[in-house]
């Protein structure tokens, strides 16, 4: 859905999405990586289980929790993508003790 | 002469509205006659236990009323959910009190020594348990819980869901739920009450006083006497995590929807609406030493909230000499004791006389006779 710019030549930084490298730009959130993956980034809310993607990109909303690096519902739009993360698509509730 | 009610039921909290709503049942025209959004409400600021261990040191008839209720939870709780399609998720399968080192464990041994000595008391079969029994039922308590107390009938309840459920309940019965209707006064005209509310008056046939910490300026309006004395007490929420307590404790409990509530703080100074993060931080780390993950949680609310509580922490259940068809409803339990009364309560009040071999005991003519006992639960 969505498409990078070509004006866009920041370097690039790898990460690891469910254990799959994705190739995201230095200064990505979290959850601008994931949109613009491509893949299916979907979460799973707490209660209902119902499908819910990051939305306002700007840490009110709290759809775009994930796990990153071990530790469950982190806002993946206030979180800048580093060198070698692993983020998991969090479904259902934050497990206790990650 | 024109009545418009059965019944007023003054408070529409869980203890009024558990009441109106088991009168509904009974087939009475009923009206609740509530406060609004600002009132200070227990119903929605509680801790949601349906708890029976501990309670009733000192006055063994409580203990029978508490077990009797535990026993009827799962009848109300399933009348709700064929009545309104809500669930309330009870879940009953034994509840913990965590001590924490040594001193503690030996303090709680004593009280459930005392307990199982007391004559008359029902028997709950609250047991001391070491740390690894504990450990076998909540597999994830840390190295610093020296065992605990736990009671078979202990259990929780989504509350919040309860009052609700008793509200779309009310759209069932014949009973109108009319908010923003404070009481200012009640007389007795003729065969009948008329109740001054902000919005008019209200006629019915008999009334129940259910306003909780207000019951003790209503009640002398109709000749009865409720002596309160409401605390204050603290909650923090975390935010949902898998579910990893089977049992919950009296101090921490993990909701159906997966957030984890810990309580309960108990101060005397009623008048502060913010939280103090200093009561929340001792209350946090309690909890965090009983069980380390939760140190991990984000803590996502944090409320106050007015306890209502009798003046020794019993209930009291009376109805009035002076003016027949009045009745008194106070207790701390509101959520503990609903279906007695949903079930018990609301059919003595129909029939116009309370049971002395049921509630005899919580007749507020006991606090004539001096400092005889408080409930040992606050």
């Amino acid at each position: 859905m969505f498409k990078r710019s070509d004006k866009d030549k920041r370097p690039t930084v790898q990460i690891f999405v469910d254990g799959v490298a994705v190739a995201t730009r230095e200064g990505d959130t979290v959850s601008a990586a994931l949109l613009a993956s491509g893949r299916d980034v979907r979460r799973a809310t707490a209660v209902s289980g119902a499908a819910r993607l990051p939305y306002c990109m700007m840490g009110v909303c709290f759809d775009c929790l994930v796990t990153i690096d071990g530790v469950g519902n982190r806002q993946g739009c206030l979180v800048p993508v580093a060198e070698g993360m692993q983020v998991e698509i969090q479904k259902g509730k934050r497990e206790i003790g990650r | 002469m024109h009545r418009d009610y059965d019944v007023a039921v003054v408070g529409g909290g869980l203890l009024g509205s558990a009441i109106a709503w088991g009168l509904g049942r009974l087939g009475k025209k009923v009206a609740v006659l509530d406060e609004g959004d600002l009132a200070r409400r227990a119903s929605r600021a509680n801790f949601a236990l349906v708890w029976v261990q501990s309670k009733g040191l000192g006055l063994p008839a409580y203990t029978v009323w508490t077990v009797r209720a535990s026993q009827t939870w799962g009848k109300l709780a399933s009348e709700l959910k064929e009545q309104t399609g809500l669930d309330v998720c009870l879940q009953q399968n034994g509840g913990f009190h965590l001590t924490l080192g040594d001193d503690e464990f030996e303090q709680r041994g004593q009280l459930v020594t005392r307990m199982h000595n007391q004559a008359g008391s029902a028997d709950y079969n609250m047991e001391m348990l070491s740390a690894s029994d504990v450990k076998k039922m909540l597999p994830l308590i840390g190295p610093e819980v020296s065992g605990g107390s736990f009671c078979p009938f202990d259990g929780h309840v989504n509350s919040l869901r309860t009052l609700r459920a008793f509200h779309t309940g009310f759209a069932h019965f014949a009973v109108d739920y009319l908010p923003e209707q404070a009481v200012s006064a009640i007389a007795r005209d003729g065969g009948e009450f008329r109740l001054t509310t902000a919005k008019g008056e209200v006629r019915a046939g008999k009334v129940v006083l259910a306003a909780g910490n207000a019951n003790q300026t209503l009640a002398p309006m109709v000749g009865l006497y409720a002596p309160m004395g409401p605390t204050r007490g603290q909650i923090v929420v975390t935010e949902r995590t898998a579910p990893f307590m089977p049992h919950p404790l009296d101090t921490v409990r993990q909701t159906d929807e997966g957030t984890v509530m810990i309580g309960d703080s108990r101060e005397d100074a009623l008048d502060e609406r913010a939280p103090k993060h200093s009561i929340n931080a001792v209350m946090a780390d309690r909890a965090q030493r009983m069980f380390p993950h939760l140190a991990r949680l984000n803590v996502i609310r944090a409320w106050a909230g007015i306890r209502v509580m009798p003046q020794d922490g019993f209930p009291i259940y009376e109805r009035s000499e002076t003016h027949p068809g009045a009745f008194v409803a106070c207790c701390h339990s509101g959520v503990t004791l609903a279906p007695n009364h949903a079930f018990e309560v609301a059919r003595m009040v129909a029939a116009g006389a309370l049971e002395p071999e049921l509630v005899g005991a919580f007749s507020a003519r006991r606090f004539a006779a001096a400092g005889t006992a408080t409930s040992g639960y606050y």
